[in-house]
């Protein structure tokens, strides 16, 4: 018999994610992916200074804040062709890597991880059993059996209140759980340690951006940071040392407990290397510019086809034609008039809303497409096409996180396994560490540069009569994102976001192909509906983050999985 | 004694950011002592527990859904306030009471805790508050600063004070 599993967390409230699946004898054989609130947010800029576009886009997203507001400044500096300080490029790589490591740590330990990991069974732990097992991967100092053993006291007395707090809503003893105890306590264990260590990521934002949540040295030409190596109040040495102190420390986690714990914890899902590959064609953008006209990056990006490394196209610049002639939406299954596939320039965000309608229109996120195809992005994009470019640092990691599988496994896992539900997990590990390597090489660059006396932060901007348009890209946390503006007489006239989660969220394209999360859902096992744990694990292996806006104390407690015989 | 005000919302969808220009009216109007910090958190999750924790107190200002009529005033304090985590499918949902549930389980919650919130009539794409909520704004920024002057906090009129960014920019 056939079963339809809606995953809808906020039913009764407009916004986010809702997944429907149809189960049929344990596996899932249709998927449909739907953003239930209407945006249209970029209306929200017309006729205003493209100077403030950033203020306002930063607010879309309450986890991605400062990737909106930089790649809004990009997308007008591309339209005037403007140049930025090299400084200025550096303070905002900064700023952007940390956030991306904030995000990535977070979404592992805190949001994602107790999909994987049974915090109940972490009681029936041996802490000088796991405190041993942890030491022989790695040097990490918070390993030792006392550390081990205060973390079950406390997991234990949190228990016996009967206050589970954050675990409070786990899928605890479900057969899909597969971790022994000792496995499950230490990541228990990095689970509380990374609730402190995340910290210092939000620090770094915090010196550079002058606040978090919202940073406000940003500027379309630059950064308002004022630059003297011995004044109090601007961004001096013994500020730029304490960032210096928190990437090293940051580096530590990473390296040693983050890059080790996915391949430890995979080697006992290898399962999950084979579900969830979904779509296989990848798209990333080079990021973290190394020179004032974005034509030199750190991080390269670009297309990869079918999965296969050696179609590798890359992009290579802010003016990149093959990137800017590519994107299209599509709205032939979202709820917005007309059915042709429109370049962002031209986007249109009339709404029209229908019903949900499993073979018409269903969501209120459009369908991104790549000359004509849907494509995923997100970390796993970008791993693989920096690993194609040939990247060190990239290949570094991914050697020492397939490795620690190889070991804990006890077999040769090959890289295909990448293209997969813990792949994608995986490969957000390795941008972590990559993106700490790279905080480093910015932050020495950084500090070279104002030691040649250069302090320029700021390139004003000068805008002309009659029309022009520009695009700014990023990879940010969950992908590629990309704000496309026109403007006229110094006003805004269009302004349309493509965001990461559109990408991997969209529905059904103009060729009615499935997006990428629908893709990935197909062949789920699934072995309790009322309890659809392994559609989580596939769809939160891409980091979903949409709707970006609600925030509303609820009183009410709601109903979030329905299930229904067909 | 650490007093933290936040507004919380986004100022995008109407009156979903009534918390933020409450605290922004709050800073307008009012001199504050340099050991209350006041924070636009708009629609921040993870970012915010830095700023939540270790505090001796927390006033949240937030758009508040109870099941009471639209613009209605509300006050929760302390085992009112929802700590629970649920499941999740995006960091989006991330709110107020997983934050809490995670700073508790660090040991880091704060000692007291009161929202002060408004029940929204709108959540249209606008900038700028619905007639309605607007009408309660004045109360509600009075509730902030009652919930302040009950803790000792000094807080003083001012007639200087400029107009908040979101004031400015409302349509």
């Amino acid at each position: 018999m056939a079963t339809r599993i809606t995953v809808d967390p906020v039913t009764r409230i407009e916004g986010h994610l809702r997944i429907d699946v149809e189960v049929e004898d344990g596996k899932v054989n249709n998927a449909w992916s739907s953003g239930q609130m209407w945006r249209g947010i970029e209306k929200i800029l017309v006729g205003r200074d493209p100077r403030d576009a950033w203020v306002f886009t930063q607010r879309i997203c309450g986890v991605c804040t400062t990737v909106h507001a930089l790649t809004s400044v990009r997308a007008v500096e591309n339209a005037l062709n403007l140049e930025v300080p090299l400084n200025a490029q550096f303070v905002r790589n900064l700023i952007v890597a940390a956030q991306a490591v904030h995000d990535h740590i977070v979404h592992f330990y805190h949001l994602s991880a107790l999909d994987w990991v049974d915090v109940v069974s972490a009681l029936d732990a041996d802490p000088v059993a796991t405190s041993k097992l942890a030491e022989s991967l790695s040097s990490w100092g918070g390993n030792g059996p006392h550390e081990m053993k205060a973390v079950k006291d406390k997991l234990a007395a949190f228990v016996a209140s009967g206050q589970l707090g954050p675990f409070a809503n786990g899928y605890w003893g479900h057969p899909a759980m597969k971790l022994p105890p000792e496995v499950n306590l230490l990541a228990v264990a990095h689970y509380l340690q990374a609730l402190e260590v995340q910290r210092y990521a939000n620090k770094i934002v915090t010196i550079l951006g002058g606040k978090t949540p919202h940073i406000q040295n940003l500027a379309v030409g630059g950064v308002s940071n004022s630059i003297n190596l011995d004044s109090q109040s601007t961004l001096n040495m013994e500020r730029l040392l304490a960032i210096k102190g928190w990437i090293d420390k940051l580096s530590d986690f990473v390296h040693n407990v983050y890059l080790v714990d996915v391949p430890a914890v995979g080697a006992f899902y290898l399962d999950w290397a084979g579900y969830g590959q979904g779509v296989t064609d990848y798209l990333s953008v080079p990021d973290m510019p190394i020179d004032t006209k974005g034509t030199k990056f750190a991080l390269p990006g670009g297309y990869i086809k079918g999965g296969d490394l050696t179609t590798f196209k890359p992009i290579t610049s802010y003016q990149d034609g093959y990137f800017r002639e590519g994107v299209k939406e599509s709205s032939k299954h979202s709820w917005y008039e007309g059915d042709a596939a429109l370049h962002p320039w031209d986007g249109e965000t009339e709404p029209q809303y229908t019903d949900f309608q499993d073979e018409g229109q269903y969501s209120w996120i459009k369908s991104p497409t790549f000359y004509g195809k849907p494509a995923q992005v997100g970390p796993l994009a970008n791993v693989l096409c920096m690993a194609a470019a040939g990247h060190e640092s990239t290949a570094k990691h991914l050697k020492t996180a397939m490795g620690t599988l190889n070991a804990v496994s006890g077999k040769e896992i090959p890289l295909a396994a990448l293209h997969s539900t813990i792949g994608r997990h995986a490969a957000r590990a390795v941008r972590t560490a990559v993106m700490l390597d790279n905080m480093n090489e910015q932050w020495n660059m950084l500090v070279e540069n104002i030691g040649k006396g250069d302090t320029d932060t700021f390139n004003q901007p000068v805008f002309p009569k009659g029309e022009i348009k520009g695009f700014g890209f990023h990879e940010a946390p969950r992908g590629v994102l990309s704000h496309w503006v026109v403007i006229n007489d110094g006003k805004i006239k269009n302004y349309q976001c493509v965001v990461p989660s559109t990408w991997n969220a969209g529905p059904r394209n103009e060729s009615d192909e499935m997006g990428p999360y629908e893709a990935s859902l197909m062949g789920n096992p699934v072995a309790d509906p009322e309890q659809p744990l392994e559609v989580l694990r596939t769809v939160h292996s891409f980091d979903p983050c949409i709707a970006c806006a609600i925030h509303l104390v609820d009183t009410e407690q709601q109903e979030i999985i329905k299930v229904k015989a067909l | 004694m650490s007093v933290v005000v936040i507004g919380l919302g986004n100022v995008l969808l109407s009156d979903e950011g009534l918390g933020v220009r409450a605290v922004e009216l709050l800073e307008q109007r009012y001199i504050l002592p340099e050991s209350v910090e006041v924070i636009d958190g708009g629609t921040s999750a993870m970012d915010l527990l830095n700023p939540l924790s270790n505090n001796d107190h927390v006033i949240i200002a937030d758009s508040v859904k109870t099941g009471a009529a639209p613009c209605t005033l509300v006050r929760l304090a302390d085992e009112q306030v929802p700590k629970f985590f649920q499941t999740k499918i995006s960091p989006h949902q991330i709110g107020l009471s997983d934050l809490l549930a995670l700073l508790t389980v660090q040991g880091q919650a704060p000692k007291k805790i009161t929202i002060i919130g408004m029940v929204p009539e709108s959540f249209a794409t606008h900038i700028g508050l619905t007639e309605g909520v607007s009408a309660k704004m004045d109360e509600m920024v009075e509730l902030l600063v009652d919930e302040l002057r009950s803790l000792g906090i000094a807080v003083k009129p001012r007639q200087d004070g400029a107009q908040g960014f979101w004031a400015e920019a409302e349509q």
